[in-house]
């Protein structure tokens, strides 16, 4: 009973998560690029109930910020004038899904005020915004990348699974050759290859496309396991008796038993490619400035001055532990379950 | 003091006669027929180990070698010049040879070396050594990166023995400040290095590899032991030729250790713990983050201001073969109009780059001098503010129109769009990129940054010119305009918006090579002045280089290190060991 509680709560999270992140321009206060140069390494905004005088207000406000050259982070709050959030806003134009533009935002202050609710990077650029923005491309990465290996695992798995012999040797060697690539030095030459500036999509798609590809060898060697196991079970092979087709066999009885399996694998592997890209961009195979990825984002991270001075810059690697913990609830309850039914 | 020997007299009676005696300086006989340089300085504390990291391990001691930061860090401390640069004044002074004269003509230098000399295995030196020393450096076979320095107008400098003490150079043609060559140029113990030149084996001498009883130099300290990936340990030169204001024997440190720390970030925890006593090389951030507990760690912190680096962005220019590179070429009609160099040049928010780049510890540039070289910067050059307007103006007036979501287009109705290199390892260019990146986006350019390693760089911009556009640094060797002759000739292997043209490819190219080559000879400092001001100011104008910002010069030490003075000029902390002491 937990274990399904504990499946609704994740779901609804990563839900909640994803569609935070598709709808980044609504929820995100400013563009991505959009930089402060006097607002560089700003704090996290705070959000304030009560004003100077202990006045309780409603509606949260925060107070503007100013370039303060002798504060460690250069950046100060200026106590002169309270700006109060406001909500359903029109701001800056922003693209959803790349489909149809718009310019409402959930929230903002009041130019010339900011609000920065996990502080700005180097060029005064709102993290918040970044994040958001960031989660479009390597959640989106993670996804399909996991959906690709996948169903590339389910078409050799099956077909090595169903078939044995000397399909089956060819397709596990093949895997076996392909797990023993120097894959991040192959990747490097890839990138050495490609021109000097590639645009965020072909990044994009590079990055699912060489995740994916590398990916296929684990969930196809676990479905051959079990279509191999699935083909000999006497209801199989009491429906080949009655002349079922192979393709009937397996869309019928053999592969609704890896299902649960499968969905379990995606489940792992979705963070587990979110990681990928995040290496992937941490070592300059990503996409390019402006345009951030979460792998862009923690990049700073390398630098001794920016752990040793702006702990905000951690936030967005804080915020994806639950998510990522909330992918591996999903695959545990998932896997309960097809243990009780498989039982 | 005043019971020194007679010929301590003489000998500064030479010195005075010398055209161009420094007079910071005296020399005089110590008891075995030395003749000592004596410094000023106060007297120190002798003994202890100073500290410092290396980013890399060295790749040879051998001085005639030695091109990298670190080989050359150590090499310094081994070897000694003849005529050395100060790098707190600036200025030249009486090294290995206590003096010199200049023939009227301006074409004969004669050296008087230094009497009693010994290298480090105690073996005399003598002019024997410094001829030697000179042919190596002249060799073709042996590629010394000291040769192009060394020819000049074409010819090598003859060397002359006239007796063991005096030297004669010979140069083909006038030369400014000839004798500041003569700084780095590590003199060679023929006893010990003569042999292997002449079996054509020089190039294998000195590795780091070889016994420290192989070695021998005139530096201030030897070598004691190199751990492979660990550390060098450097032990005091007992025969230095140098001592102090009571006639004490330089150097006061017994020993100096280099370990090897292979990132900026990490070197600077070591200092910031207290493993190295000095830092040198890293940034403004990290001078910001260690700043904070100066105090209670007992080291202190130097900003001394801009030094002789600048960082520019730059076109390509060169003659590109239009099958080559078809899109290159084809946006080549944008970066070879003067309008379009300085509408960018005016776009650049420089005191931004200054800012976020540095924060705050540099100064923005407008031309390639910068404020460190205080006798060769050209004052009267404008500066003009960050005014987009201006750029836009400027745009316009060469035909570029915008369209109606903001974008910058051509005459012929195509997009602006360009990339920038930078160097994936310097963080401050990659951080200027994207500040410019920003600001040409409000006048509609598309730009792109793309950090890549600093050797493909060099490979796009000197060979193969498969660029659009990039961020470089060069920092000048010295403060003088001649290091910058490679940079600044249209001939020049260095002349990066289109290096190695075999005649000038612009009219102001043009005049850029009859200023410098001119300078070159002149041997007045008011009109080389001058004919450099000229050189800064057709760059200006032209914005062949659009020059952006000279970091400081950032330095720590631990207080215990004392008669520390940090310089501008390479090596910035390091330039007098042999005065260092410990309290």
């Amino acid at each position: 009973m937990r274990r399904a509680r504990n499946l609704w709560v994740a779901s609804l999270l990563l839900a909640a998560f994803h569609a935070l992140v598709l709808f980044a321009g609504f929820f995100a206060p400013y563009h991505f690029a959009a930089q402060n140069r006097d607002l560089a390494f700003a704090p996290p905004a705070r959000l304030h109930f009560f004003d100077a005088d202990g006045k309780f207000h409603l509606r949260p406000f925060v107070y503007g910020l100013k370039h303060a050259p002798e504060a460690s982070s250069k950046v100060a709050p200026d106590f002169s004038h309270p700006y109060p959030v406001q909500f359903f806003v029109r701001g800056a134009p922003y693209g959803v899904a790349g489909v149809f533009s718009a310019s409402m935002h959930l929230f903002a202050v009041a130019q010339p005020a900011r609000i920065f609710l996990l502080g700005t990077d180097a060029y005064g650029r709102d993290q918040f915004s970044r994040f958001l923005y960031g989660g479009q491309l390597s959640l989106l990465a993670g996804l399909l990348a996991a959906g690709i290996s996948v169903v590339l695992g389910i078409i050799v798995g099956v077909l090595a699974g169903f078939y044995g012999g000397w399909v089956d040797e060819a397709l596990m060697r093949g895997a076996e050759l392909f797990l023993a690539l120097p894959w991040l030095y192959l990747l490097f030459a890839v990138r050495a290859v490609l021109p000097l500036h590639v645009s965020e999509w072909q990044v994009f798609l590079l990055i699912m496309a060489v995740i994916g590809l590398i990916g296929w060898t684990r969930p196809a060697r676990l479905i051959r396991g079990l279509v191999l196991s699935g083909r000999e079970r006497n209801f199989v092979l009491a429906a080949r008796g009655f002349g079922a087709s192979d393709l009937y066999l397996l869309r019928r009885h053999v592969l609704p038993q890896a299902y649960p399996i499968i969905l379990t694998q995606l489940a792992l592997l979705i963070p587990q490619y979110i990681l990928a890209e995040v290496t992937l961009t941490f070592l300059g195979l990503g996409v390019g400035e402006p345009v951030p990825s979460w792998g862009s984002l923690f990049s700073p991270l390398q630098q001794y001055h920016v752990l040793a001075s702006y702990w905000w810059m951690f936030l967005p690697a804080l915020i994806l532990v639950p998510v990522f913990l909330a992918y591996h609830v999903t695959a545990d309850a998932m896997q309960e379950r097809w243990k009780s039914v498989a039982l | 003091m005043g019971s020194f020997p007679q010929p301590r007299r003489l000998a500064a009676c030479a010195i005075a006669a010398s055209l161009c005696a420094a007079t910071a300086a005296y020399s005089l006989a110590g008891p075995a027929g030395e003749e000592l340089l004596r410094t000023d300085n106060a007297p120190g504390r002798s003994g202890g180990s100073l500290v410092v990291a290396l980013r890399s391990e060295p790749k040879t001691l051998n001085p005639v070698l030695a091109v990298d930061i670190s080989s050359r860090d150590v090499v310094r401390c081994l070897t000694a010049d003849l005529i050395h640069i100060n790098r707190a004044s600036l200025q030249t002074e009486p090294a290995l040879a206590k003096s010199w004269n200049v023939s009227s003509d301006g074409l004969e230098y004669t050296l008087k070396l230094r009497r009693g000399v010994r290298f480090s295995d105690g073996q005399p030196f003598d002019a024997d050594d410094v001829v030697f020393s000179f042919e190596v450096y002249l060799d073709e076979k042996i590629h010394a990166p000291q040769r192009d320095l060394l020819m000049i107008g074409g010819q090598p400098i003859a060397v002359q023995k006239l007796d063991a003490e005096t030297v004669r150079f010979r140069l083909a043609r006038p030369y400014a400040a000839a004798e500041r060559l003569f700084d780095s140029i590590a003199m060679l113990p023929r006893h010990l290095l003569e042999g292997a030149y002449h079996d054509g084996k020089f190039s294998e001498v000195w590795p780091l590899t070889a016994s420290p009883s192989q070695f021998a130099g005139l530096g201030p300290f030897r070598i004691k032991e190199y751990v492979p990936g660990v550390r060098i340990a450097l032990e005091r030169n007992p025969y230095y030729w140098k001592e102090d204001r009571a006639g004490h024997r330089l150097p006061y440190l017994d020993q100096i250790t280099f370990l090897f720390v292979a990132s900026e970030d990490a070197q600077v925890i070591r200092f910031e713990s207290g493993d190295t006593d000095i830092l040198s090389r890293f940034s403004a951030e990290n001078f910001d983050v260690l700043e904070k507990d100066a105090a209670a760690r007992g080291y202190h912190l130097a900003d001394l201001g801009p030094g002789l680096e600048y960082n520019f962005l730059f076109f390509n220019l060169n003659n590109l073969a239009s099958k080559q590179f078809p899109e290159i070429a084809s946006k080549q009609a944008w970066f070879q109009d003067v309008r379009f160099r300085r509408a960018v040049s005016a776009a650049i928010d420089r005191e931004s780059i200054v800012r976020l780049a540095y924060n705050g510890r540099a100064t923005p540039l407008w031309g390639p001098v910068t404020p460190g070289d205080k006798l060769w910067i050209d004052n009267e050059l404008s500066h003009p503010p960050h005014s987009l307007d201006r750029a836009r103006q400027l745009l316009k007036s060469a035909g570029f129109t915008w369209t109606a979501d903001g974008a910058l287009v051509d005459p012929h109705g195509s997009p602006v769009e360009f990339s920038i290199l930078t160097s994936s390892s310097n963080a401050q260019r990659t951080k200027m990129a994207t500040l410019i990146q920003d600001d040409l986006s409000q006048l509609g350019m598309n730009v792109h940054v793309v950090p890549i390693d600093f050797r493909a760089m060099v490979d796009r911009l000197l060979k193969t010119y498969d660029y659009e556009a990039a961020i470089m640094g060069l920092a000048n060797g010295d403060a003088d305009p001649n290091p910058q002759m490679n940079v600044w000739l249209s001939s020049g292997s260095t002349h990066l918006w289109h290096p190695n043209q075999e005649k000038p490819a612009t009219v102001w190219e043009a005049e850029l090579d009859r200023l410098m080559e001119e300078q070159l000879v002149t041997l007045n400092y008011a009109k080389r002045k001058r004919l450099y001001d000229r050189v800064q100011e057709i760059l200006a104008e032209q914005s062949p280089v659009i020059c952006l910002a000279s970091p400081n010069i950032l330095i720590g030490a631990k207080n215990r290190v004392a008669d520390f003075h940090p310089a501008i000029l390479d090596p910035y902390a390091l330039w007098n060991i042999e005065q260092l002491y410990l309290q």
